[in-house]
């Protein structure tokens, strides 16, 4: 997990759980020995300058583009799309898409509601907490969930984002997926 | 709770909760304008804390503390993306409901201003917005949660730019969770009427070893090895009140201590960002406060 700040903690029990080996990454030899990549939640403009004042944007960049199997939640998924709607902040570009951030309103607005994601046969119980959307998404990039007709967890190859926080739920089927991608 | 078959449903345990689990091993920092909200954001805060004058302020003008002017809320809420945070008297529910009105993130009951009921605190179970309170101990942490608390900071001693009562507290919490979690069955109730602490809370503090919310270091945090001391000490995260904006020079000192507070394992790291800092603000030893003036004794 990148461990600069944010919900580190809940990843790393549920990578454990899930059957990896979880361990903080915080400046760029830390990316040496890992074989997937969490972007936790937390503030985005707070991991991202963080990020770039470390030096670890453009290691991060090669070893995604390079195919390290990478899961972004919340800033997470902020951090991997190419663009938001109306900010300036440093972004990973991973994922060919414009996101708008605290896209349902501000912390009142926050809820859990369950969510129906292509191919699940149960409904994932996803917790949105000022939460990102997806605005638009490139060509390539799989919509595998939506919430009101927008895009809310997505995925091209190796790179994943879900708008939600499946790390504190018990449920690790989001986890499960980026460690089946390990394999 | 609100809890149900309703396709969306906010103001749960979980969605209250979960924001303070996002603002982990970040800063959050006391402002008074926007243009402090701004250079805090700039500086990587995770949230800001909207008040009317900043604790050692308020040490030094005396009279009664209150809610800040909604308009200076909304204020500090326009110029962000990041949370905001604004403190209500401990007791005063009312101010309470107007911050939530204003749609602030997070609501603090804090001791910092002056209490409007000397016997309870809110009931904050009521509301859809967060509340996080002060604590010198456990007892006193569970406490707060049993009345709907989603995260805790220590109360150390606001506006004195002096840890130490910081750091007393997070020990005691850290002593009183070891303790409850190597007391058998047989002695919880015991515990629980020693320390003021609800039973079943109680229970849940000694099956996990840990507090069922976040705990962030609060009251007398200066200096980026403040910070990274406090880290250390296990706390989750860091709120800075006075610490920043009194000092020489806001907007490095606030880089600094978010640096620290990421980086709080590394003394290099933190002996690097605490060079050339400016003035650090000016403190108080505890033991000048005179007795009834120390904000940490405020809460019941």
């Amino acid at each position: 997990m990148l461990a600069l700040q944010g919900d580190v903690r809940e990843h790393a029990r549920m990578v454990a759980a899930s059957g990896g080996i979880p361990c903080e990454i915080r400046t760029p030899a830390d990316l040496e020995d890992i074989d997937a990549l969490i972007i936790p939640g937390g503030e985005s403009t707070a991991i991202g300058r963080l990020a770039t004042l470390y030096g670890l944007v453009d290691p991060l960049r090669k070893r995604i583009s390079d195919g390290l199997p990478t899961l972004g939640t919340c800033a997470g998924m902020i951090l991997l799309a190419s663009e938001v709607t109306g900010g300036d902040q440093p972004l990973l570009g991973a994922l060919d898409m414009v996101v708008e951030r605290n896209a349902f309103g501000r912390q009142n607005e926050s809820f859990e509601c369950d969510l129906a994601v292509d191919g699940w046969e149960d409904a994932f119980r996803a917790v949105f907490i000022r939460a990102p959307v997806v605005d638009r998404t490139g060509p390539d990039i799989e919509v595998l969930a939506s919430h009101n007709g927008r895009p809310v967890l997505v995925r091209k190859d190796h790179v994943m984002a879900c708008a939600f926080h499946p790390e504190l739920t018990g449920d690790h089927r989001v986890h499960r997926m980026l460690i089946d991608l390990v394999a | 709770m609100e809890q149900g078959t309703k396709a969306e449903t906010t103001g749960t345990l979980r969605v209250k909760r979960g924001l303070a689990e996002m603002l982990k091993g970040g800063v959050i920092m006391d402002v008074v304008n926007a243009e402090q909200a701004s250079i805090a954001e700039e500086s990587g805060a995770v949230a800001v804390m909207a008040l009317e004058r900043v604790p050692a302020d308020i040490r030094a003008h005396g009279g009664v503390a209150r809610m800040a002017d909604p308009s200076k809320v909304d204020e500090i809420m326009e110029a962000v993306s990041i949370p905001v945070m604004a403190k209500a008297r401990i007791g005063h529910f009312v101010e309470a409901q107007v911050l939530q009105s204003l749609g602030v993130d997070y609501i603090d009951e804090s001791e910092v201003l002056t209490p409007a009921d000397s016997h309870h605190h809110i009931d904050k179970w009521a509301f859809t917005t967060p509340f996080v309170c002060g604590a010198r101990n456990l007892g006193e942490a569970l406490r707060r949660i049993a009345e709907g608390a989603a995260m805790i900071r220590t109360k150390g001693e606001p506006g004195t730019g002096n840890v130490v009562e910081a750091v007393t507290h997070m020990r005691r919490m850290n002593r009183e969770i070891a303790q409850a979690a190597a007391a058998g069955d047989d002695q919880l109730m015991a515990l629980a009427r020693d320390t003021g602490a609800p039973v079943e809370l109680l229970r849940e503090v000694a099956g996990s070893g840990s507090l069922p919310v976040v705990n962030f270091a609060a009251g007398g945090i200066a200096t980026p090895s403040d910070a990274a001391m406090m880290m250390q000490l296990g706390c989750d995260g860091i709120f800075v009140g006075s610490g920043i904006f009194k000092s020489g020079d806001p907007a490095v000192r606030a880089r600094a201590i978010v640096e620290a507070t990421t980086f709080y394992r590394d003394p290099q790291i933190v002996a690097k960002v605490s060079r050339n800092l400016g003035e650090a603000m000016v403190g108080i030893e505890i033991d000048d406060i005179p007795a009834g003036q120390r904000m940490q004794e405020r809460g019941w």
